[in-house]
C-alpha cells in the first residue's frame, strides 16, 4: 500500500505513515465491532447453559444489545472521586484499552496479512500483555478504595504467576518452530503426520495447548480466574469507582484481550490461519475465514468455562500456578528441547 | 493420594465431565420464558391488582361496610362513606395505598358483595410512587377493564368456597 501512495506522489515516509494508519484502522475498528459482537455472544452462551435466554430485545435476536448498552454507557456522567489520584485515575483505562489494541499489530490474519512482520513478534506480545497489568493496577492504586486496591494487588500477583508459564509454554512452542517470527510459527506448523495443521495435534506439545488455554483465561482474568473483579468480595474490582467512558474503556480493553488471547491459541497450537487438514482444496477458503473461525471456537471455549467452573479461591490460583504450571512447563520445555535435541539437531555430539 | 487421583487431575477428568454437562445443557429448551411476549399461566386465585365492580346494571356493588378496611393487615385501605341521594349509602372516597399493600387477598375474603376483587392483572409498574395511591376512580376503572376475566376467575373458583 505504501508503493500506491507513493505513486499518488507523496514522499516515502508521508505513503508508509498513511498506509499504517489506514492498516490500523482496518485492524482496530472491525476489532471493536467485533468486541461488540462477542460480549452479546459471551452473554448468550452464559444464557444459554444456565437455560436462560440473554439478550433479546434489543434488534433482531437482541444482537444490538451491546450498541445499546454502549450508548447508555457512554452519556452517562464520568465521576471521579474526589479523592482519586485524578491523571491515573483516568490513564489507567486508556492504558488497558491500548494496550489490548497494539498487541495485534503482529497477529497475522492471512499469509502475508500482517501489519508489523517482525521477527520477534511472539517477544513483543509477551512484552505487551505485561503492559496489560499496569492499567489495572494503575486503576486500583489511583481510584484510592480499598476494593480496587485489593484488586490491583490480586491481579499484579496473578498476571505475573501465570506469565513465569505463559512464557515457558512460549518456549515449547518458539523451540520447535525455531522462530520467534508469528508467521514462521503458524507455516511451521504445517502437515503434521501428513494431514493435520496445528501444533496441538503434537503429543508433546498438546499438553501446552491446554494449559495455555488455562493461563489465558488466569492472564485475561476470565472465570474462573476473574479473582480481580470478584463481585462476591470485590464489588467489582478495580472497576469499582469507574463509571461511564472509563469503565467502558476497561471492558472494550478486556474483551480485545480475550480475543487476543483466542487468537493467541489459535496461533500457537491450532496453525493460526492455516485450515484444520492439510489437503488442498481447504486451501481455497481464505486463510482469515478459518482464523476467525478458530477464534470464535476458542472464544465459544472461554464462555463455556465461565459458565461451567465456579471461582477459584485466591490460594488455589496460585497453587495452580507455582506448584503445577511452572514445573509441567519448565518440564515439557526439557523434554521438548531434548527430543529436538536427539532428533532434528543430530543428539549428543 | 494415589496414582488414580494424579491421573484424574492431570487429564483434568472432573472438568471435561462437567463442560460435558454444560454443554448437554447448552442444547437443552430454555427454561425461561420470553417473558413479555409469553407469559406462565396463572391461577384463578391469583392475587394481584385491585379492582372495584360493578353490578351488570352499572350500580356499584361497594356498600360502604369497611370491612375491608377493618381487615387489611397493612392498613392499606381508606374508606369514608355518606348516604347518597337516593338514601344508599354508598363511599365517597376507597383508596388503596398500593405501596403498602401486602396482596394477602383479606380484603376480597372480607367483602359480602364481591365488590374489592384482586384480579389477574400483575404488570401494574409505575415510574413514580404517587400514582402507586389508587383512588375510587381508578379502582372502578380497574373493575371495568378486568371485569370479565375478574367475573371467570370468581366463578371457576366458586366450588372450592
Amino acid at each position: 500500500m505504501t508503493a500506491f501512495f507513493q505513486n499518488l506522489g507523496l514522499p516515502f515516509e508521508g505513503a508508509w505513515l498513511l498506509s499504517t494508519i489506514i492498516g490500523i484502522l482496518v485492524i482496530a475498528l472491525p476489532l471493536m465491532l467485533a468486541v461488540a459482537m462477542i460480549i452479546y455472544a459471551d452473554r448468550k452462551i452464559w444464557a444459554a447453559m444456565a437455560l436462560r435466554r440473554g439478550p433479546n430485545v434489543v434488534g433482531p435476536f437482541g444482537l444490538l444489545q451491546s450498541f445499546a448498552d454502549g450508548a447508555k454507557v457512554f452519556l452517562q456522567e464520568t465521576i471521579i472521586p474526589s479523592a482519586s489520584n485524578r491523571t491515573l485515575f483516568l490513564i489507567a483505562p486508556i492504558i488497558t484499552f491500548t494496550v489490548a489494541l497494539m498487541a495485534w499489530a503482529v497477529i497475522p490474519f492471512q499469509v502475508g496479512v500482517v501489519l508489523a512482520n517482525i521477527n520477534v513478534g511472539l517477544l513483543y506480545i509477551l512484552a505487551i500483555s505485561s503492559l496489560g497489568v499496569y492499567g489495572v493496577v494503575l486503576s486500583g492504586w489511583a481510584s484510592n478504595s480499598k476494593y480496587p486496591f485489593y484488586s490491583a494487588i490480586r491481579a499484579s500477583a496473578q498476571m505475573i504467576s501465570y506469565e513465569v508459564s505463559i512464557g515457558f509454554i512460549l518456549i515449547t512452542v518458539v523451540l520447535w518452530a525455531g522462530s520467534f517470527n508469528i508467521s514462521t510459527i503458524i507455516e511451521s506448523q504445517k502437515g503434521y503426520y501428513g494431514f493435520l495443521n496445528g501444533n496441538g495435534f503434537n503429543p508433546l506439545l498438546f499438553p501446552m495447548a491446554i494449559m495455555f488455554l488455562i493461563s489465558a483465561m488466569a492472564e485475561t482474568a476470565r472465570a474462573p480466574f476473574d479473582l480481580t473483579e470478584a463481585e462476591s468480595e470485590l464489588v467489582a474490582g478495580y472497576q469499582t469507582e469507574y463509571s461511564s467512558m472509563a469503565f467502558a474503556l476497561f471492558w472494550l480493553g478486556e474483551y480485545a484481550n480475550v480475543i487476543l488471547m483466542c487468537g493467541l491459541n489459535a496461533i500457537l497450537f491450532w496453525g493460526g490461519y492455516l485450515p484444520p487438514f492439510d489437503w488442498a482444496p481447504l486451501y481455497l477458503v481464505p486463510g482469515i475465514i478459518w482464523f476467525l473461525a478458530k477464534i470464535a471456537f476458542f472464544f465459544f471455549v472461554f464462555s463455556w468455562v465461565k459458565a461451567t467452573v465456579p471461582r477459584y479461591r485466591y490460594d488455589q490460583l496460585m497453587r495452580l500456578g507455582w506448584k503445577i504450571f511452572l514445573p509441567t512447563s519448565l518440564l515439557f520445555v526439557f523434554l521438548v528441547s531434548g527430543f529436538l535435541m536427539l532428533t532434528r539437531y543430530g543428539g549428543a555430539q | 493420594m494415589s496414582l488414580g487421583y494424579y491421573v484424574k487431575s492431570f487429564t483434568l477428568w472432573e472438568f471435561v465431565k462437567a463442560h460435558w454437562l454444560t454443554l448437554k445443557y447448552f442444547f437443552k429448551p430454555k427454561a425461561t420464558i420470553n417473558y413479555p411476549y409469553e407469559k406462565n399461566p396463572i391461577s384463578p386465585r391469583f392475587r394481584g391488582e385491585h379492582a372495584l365492580r360493578r353490578y351488570p346494571n352499572g350500580e356499584e356493588r361497594c356498600i360502604a361496610c369497611k370491612l375491608c378496611e377493618a381487615i387489611c393487615p397493612a392498613q392499606a385501605i381508606t374508606i369514608e362513606a355518606q348516604p347518597r341521594d337516593d338514601g344508599s349509602r354508598r363511599t365517597t372516597r376507597y383508596d388503596i395505598d398500593m405501596t403498602k399493600c401486602i396482596y394477602c387477598g383479606f380484603c376480597q375474603e372480607a367483602c359480602p358483595v364481591d365488590a374489592i376483587v384482586e384480579g389477574p392483572n400483575f404488570e401494574f409498574a409505575t415510574e413514580t410512587r404517587e400514582e402507586l395511591i389508587y383512588d375510587k376512580a381508578k379502582l372502578l376503572e380497574n373493575g371495568d377493564k378486568w371485569e370479565r376475566a375478574i367475573a371467570a376467575n370468581l366463578a371457576a373458583d366458586a366450588p372450592y368456597r
